[in-house]
């Protein structure tokens, strides 16, 4: 019998705590594919969060740092700096990554650092219980804005792909969804290019995934992800916001 | 080698190379910059890397970032940006992360000054950031001393995987005094750093540098685990000096640059025939609780000298375990204590005036 599909040995056999329906394990099943694809899982140092991913220490099949809320970039550039020929990759949130955070990945950018980022944008914070994140979309309920979010008081949603996509040291950024299978490959791809463009020396890499937080949304799995098409897409719109090669 | 005349911070960032330092990651701030600016351009030349961090908050986690790569990585700072840097250093505690920390103490609170102070005891000591832990502190009263520990801090960090943190002030790192850098006078039996994210190399199982532990009775586990670690610690490194202490009808306690103005204040009383000891401790964490067994029985009082409100007075109240009376004389915001000033506490003391 020929094995059609198995799980990719990016992953550890630990099963995940992600809420059903949550897209984590999509992304975290695409990365590993692809420092599978790309034969780097050895040499590979990945960066956890805090946030839903705080656990990804015990899911990647790769040597792991787990960070301060927000400073996995900076974790990112001290194991880069001593290892410069080892891949290393952060895991982040929009909580982790869009406020406490936007500092480290602002200057991590700037700086050229060759690290990449897996950028997991589901407009809330997930793990603390669904309060309002910078990338919370107008009007949308969190249990810090009940009545939706409202411009005067907070803002419009930050766009992270848009603003890296300003710094010259940032080499690659895209924004992608796993809400469809179409989706899904057209992420797989775009993290690859990342990774890519890492491996290949040229500075700073960021995918930003569109993602469902189906528990704190207060929707079914199949609902939160008709909402992310309906509401995040629009906002968000997927593409690549720069390629060193096309430039 | 022949000793040399060399300014406190630059020993500061030529005693971590001689400790086998290769990474240093920081962020502007006075009385310290001269030990960056001395490392950014020395580390190259020896093969190791300079990064000007973003801010204290990202500099200490690029040294989390190292240090779990097995590397042998410092930050340096003054006081509100040690501040910054408390996070950082929790978790490179919890996580079990060898490195070194600088503190070149000034005024405070808040933005404080810039002059000399002591007012980060309490800080250092007593953990600034989050959690059960500790650092090793040192406090250095001179640059040969300050050379030594430097070089030795790296090893010592090591061998124990708790951070050190080197404790001075602006006086410290902008005096000149000559200075011999000689290889690391204790040599450590030092296991392989297998615990490093290098990478599995296809060879070994992954390695995970973390200090999260959801399950409580985990996390009680690794706690006992470090604390078992601190009292081998306190067993071993405690390092102090002692001035005439059995005989003195005054014990003198002060650290770093203070201790060297209480040390005059002494000689002056001596050649009034008053007998006046000093214990400096050079180990802030673990205290020098030994250091005062010696102390006579009918001793009149214990003076505290610091360059702050009164915070190691705490640890010397704890060392006398109300054997003696403990007294504090100090100075703060940046002022230095006057020789004369502590000469009239140390006689107020004697004639029972205090
Ligand atoms: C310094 C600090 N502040 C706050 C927290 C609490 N906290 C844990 S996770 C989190 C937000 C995570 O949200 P996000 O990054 O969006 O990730 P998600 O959980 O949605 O995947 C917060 C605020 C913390 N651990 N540390
Ligand atoms: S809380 Fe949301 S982001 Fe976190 S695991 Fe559950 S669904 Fe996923």
């Amino acid at each position: 019998m020929s094995v059609v599909y198995q799980k990719s040995r990016g992953l550890t056999d630990v099963s995940t705590h992600y809420c059903p329906g949550c897209t984590h394990g999509i992304i975290h099943k695409l990365v590993a594919e692809c420092l599978v694809e790309l034969d780097i899982l050895e040499k590979s140092i990945g960066v956890a969060p805090v946030g839903c991913a705080v656990l990804a220490y015990d899911y990647f099949n790769c040597d792991m740092q787990e960070a301060a809320h927000g400073r996995a970039p900076a974790v990112g550039t001290g194991i880069k700096r001593v290892q410069p020929d080892k891949f290393v990759f952060t895991y982040q949130g929009d909580g982790d990554l869009a406020s406490i955070g936007s500092n480290e990945i602002v200057q991590v950018a700037h700086r050229g650092e060759k690290i990449s980022t897996i950028f997991v944008n589901n407009a809330i914070y997930g793990m603390t219980g669904g309060q309002m994140a910078p990338t919370t979309l107008i009007g949308q309920k969190t249990t810090t804005c009940q009545d939706g979010r409202k411009e005067e008081l907070a803002g419009k949603p930050i766009k992270i792909s848009e603003m890296l996509a300003t710094i010259d040291g940032a080499k690659y950024i895209a924004r992608v969804s796993v809400d469809s299978p179409a989706h899904i490959r057209q992420a797989k791809k775009a993290i690859m290019r990342a990774f890519q463009t890492q491996l290949e020396g040229k500075g700073f890499s960021l995918v930003e995934v569109i993602s469902s937080c189906p528990t704190n949304w207060g929707k079914s799995p199949v609902e939160a992800l008709n909402w992310l098409r309906d509401n995040m897409i629009p906002y968000y719109p997927l593409g690549v916001y720069k390629d060193w090669e096309a430039e | 080698m022949t000793k040399k005349l060399m300014k406190g911070n630059e020993v500061i960032g030529e005693a971590a190379i001689n400790g086998g330092c290769r990474y240093f990651f920081g962020y502007p701030i006075t009385p310290q910059n001269e030990v960056p600016e001395y490392l950014s351009k020395r580390l190259p030349e020896v093969g190791g890397m300079f990064v000007q961090a973003e801010s204290e908050i990202a500099a200490i986690n690029m040294v989390y970032g190292a240090a779990g790569s097995g590397a042998r990585a410092m930050t340096s700072s003054s006081s509100p940006g040690i501040a910054l840097k408390q996070e950082g250093i929790s978790y490179i505690a919890g996580a079990m992360l060898p490195c070194v920390i600088v503190n070149m103490v000034r005024g405070g609170p808040g933005l404080g000054g810039i002059q000399p102070s002591q007012c980060d005891y309490f800080q250092a000591t007593r953990g600034g950031g989050n959690g059960d832990y500790r650092l090793i502190v040192y406090a250095p009263n001179n640059l040969q001393e300050t050379a030594d520990i430097m070089s030795e801090a790296f090893e010592t960090s090591d061998y124990y995987r708790v951070p050190v943190m080197i404790l001075g002030d602006g006086m410290i790192g902008q005096m000149m005094e000559p200075v011999e850098i000689t290889p690391p006078k204790k040599k450590r039996n030092l296991p392989a750093k297998d615990w490093a994210t290098t990478g599995t190399d296809g060879k070994r199982k992954p390695n995970i540098i973390n200090s999260l532990y959801l399950n409580p009775a985990q996390l009680e586990e690794h706690n006992l685990k470090l604390e078992k670690i601190y009292e081998d610690i306190k067993a071993n490194e405690v390092r102090y000096e002692a001035y005439n202490v059995e005989d003195a009808d005054v014990v003198c306690v002060a650290y770093g640059t203070t201790s060297r103005i209480v040390k005059s204040a002494i000689m002056e009383c001596e050649e009034e025939g008053l007998k006046v000891g000093l214990i400096r401790p050079i180990t802030l964490w673990p205290y020098p609780d030994e250091a005062f067994d010696k102390i006579k029985k009918d001793c009149k009082g214990l003076l505290c000298v610091e360059m702050s409100l009164g915070q190691m007075i705490d640890d010397v109240k704890i060392a006398a375990n109300g054997r003696w009376k403990s007294y504090f004389y100090g100075r703060t915001g940046g002022m230095i204590p006057e020789p004369e000033d502590i000469k009239n506490e140390i006689k107020k003391i004697i004639r029972g005036e205090k």
